[in-house]
């Protein structure tokens, strides 16, 4: 028998009893920023296939929701900071070692790239909004010159969209000292992801029916991937360390994640909506198309919820405590005022 | 790295008094509620065979802090060329990316500023040749500090005489607080 317990006062909050100092500010970011990725790849696919006239929604007005779904991600992850008059420090500096670091430079890097693939796509998807712009000194010249250039904007954007995605993963997988989160698995599992609720986002929105069959199509394959990568993950820790397998535990019988990830997850968010998107594509129901993507977009954020929630409370040690918050109050009180 | 700095306690003649946790308090002024060392009590083996040692615990200044090394600003860092790991408060963020790196759990968060605080070996006495402020009262002086890299200081001294371990040295932060057992 091996018992660890603190014998003198130790909870210092978000740390004590157990890790939580991150919480749907960073599940969201991570999901939003996923969505993001997808986003901006897929604009990029369609422009560089010249699908502009037969997917309008994906090649010509899809590229508008990049910077403002990217924007409400990183105003989560505003939030979460803790000394948030100091964010300007992530840009004084690039530090090689730190995945976050990149992150934040990744990050600069995509919002003109993305406003790039607005310009270039504005007159044929936002005609009446084009309009206005246009007004603006100068600016027809630029939505002249993004056009122009397109092909050279699509052709930087994939790359960049793909970075986006695999450093929404790589973030949590470069801490070795949250044993779930230590796998360099999470990289790819998160960009597959990220692009698999982009699929379905264009499917929800896109009018045409073609268009809304190619990104089922699309969403069916990613998916497959997903499956297989959390299936990787899975006999990951299966095989890993102690740690690892403790880890495992939270997601089997020994934790309260087992109904998150296996019920909300990876059966409600990846099994049934496989099902549904592809009796979708053999039957044409309309019910059908807005449920597997509504699914899609859930389980990729129970993904990321599950992640870093459950990272957190996967450590190398496990104190256990006698120090009670509730029991100094107590003796505050009597402190500070009497036994009456 | 030039200099290594280690912290060596002898887990047979600690007592498990907490007089460490409350030096740090005194002489750091940390907030009510916040601390920056504390003292576990491990017990191992089935009754009757069991044993107990008492640990005094804090940031392990390693020598490969994975802290500095996933830090985004540079704000953690080490000081002048040692081991000691500082957080510097105004490139701090807070975005706790240090303390998710930290196996050991040895930050905090400064209430109510936000930026991230952590045990600093006291280097504001180490600049001064003085020990720091837990290893100089602890009641039964089984806290003992110094440089590593030099033969002749009593913590290599220790280390070379004695039975010792460091905490999860598996997890390759390289931790220089070690433990006399």
């Amino acid at each position: 028998m091996i018992e660890e317990i603190l014998i003198t006062a130790r909870h210092n909050p978000k740390i004590d009893p157990i890790l939580g100092i991150w919480t749907w500010e960073i599940s969201v970011y991570l999901f939003l920023g996923g969505l993001t990725a997808g986003i901006i790849f897929f604009v990029a696919l369609m422009n560089l296939l010249e699908k502009n006239d037969t997917y309008n929604f994906s090649a010509n007005r899809l590229a508008l929701w990049a910077p403002i779904v990217l924007s409400i991600g990183m105003t989560t992850l505003f939030l979460d900071l803790e000394h948030k008059l100091y964010v300007f420090r992530f840009y004084t500096t690039l530090e090689p070692t730190s995945p976050m670091s990149w992150g934040a430079w990744v990050l600069i890097i995509i919002y003109p790239i993305s406003i790039l693939q607005i310009l270039s796509t504005f007159r044929v998807g936002y005609p009446v909004l084009s309009g206005w712009l246009e007004k603006i000194p100068f600016a027809s010249k630029l939505v002249d010159l993004s056009e122009r250039y397109i092909k050279v904007i699509s052709w930087i954007a994939i790359p960049s969209a793909i970075a986006l995605g695999i450093y929404t993963g790589v973030l949590l997988s470069a801490f070795n000292a949250r044993p779930f989160w230590n796998t360099g698995l999470l990289g790819p599992l998160f960009l597959i992801s990220g692009m698999s609720t982009a699929a379905a986002f264009t499917v929800l929105f896109a009018r045409s029916h073609e268009e809304r069959r190619l990104f089922t199509r699309y969403d069916l394959g990613l998916i497959g991937i997903e499956i297989i990568l959390v299936v990787l993950l899975l006999i990951n820790l299966a095989t890993g360390t102690e740690q690892q397998l403790k880890a495992l535990e939270f997601l089997t019988t020994g934790g309260g994640y087992a109904v998150a990830f296996w019920g909300a997850f990876f059966f409600m968010g990846l099994i049934v909506p496989l099902f549904v998107e592809f009796i979708d594509l053999v039957q044409e129901n309309r019910t059908l198309a807005i449920l597997g993507p509504l699914l899609v977009l859930l389980g990729g954020y129970m993904l990321r919820h599950i992640t870093v929630n459950l990272g957190q409370e996967t450590s190398w040690q496990n104190y256990g405590t006698e120090y009670s918050v509730e029991a100094l109050e107590r003796v505050n009180k009597i402190y500070k005022h009497g036994l009456n | 790295m030039t200099i290594r700095y280690a912290m060596v306690i002898d887990t047979r003649t600690c007592i498990g008094c907490g007089d460490c946790v409350v030096a740090c308090k005194t002489e750091n002024k940390t907030p009510v509620g916040l601390n920056r060392d504390w003292v576990v009590e491990a017990t191992r083996g089935k009754w009757p065979n069991v044993r107990t040692e008492f640990r005094s615990e804090r940031c392990n200044h390693c020598s490969n802090a994975t802290c500095v090394t996933l830090c985004p600003t540079g704000a953690s860092h080490y000081w002048r060329d040692t081991n000691i790991v500082l957080v510097e408060a105004n490139k701090c963020t807070g975005c706790k990316a240090c303390i998710a790196a930290c196996p050991y759990d040895a930050r905090l968060i400064m209430h109510p500023d936000g930026y991230i605080d952590k045990c600093t070996f006291c280097h504001h006495r180490v600049e001064r040749g003085d020990d720091p402020a837990c290893v100089s009262s602890c009641p039964t002086q089984c806290m003992h500090f110094g440089i590593l890299d030099d033969a002749g200081s009593k913590v290599s001294q220790l280390l070379k005489t004695r039975n010792y371990k460091a905490l999860m040295t598996e997890t390759g932060n390289e931790p220089n607080v070690y433990y006399l057992t």
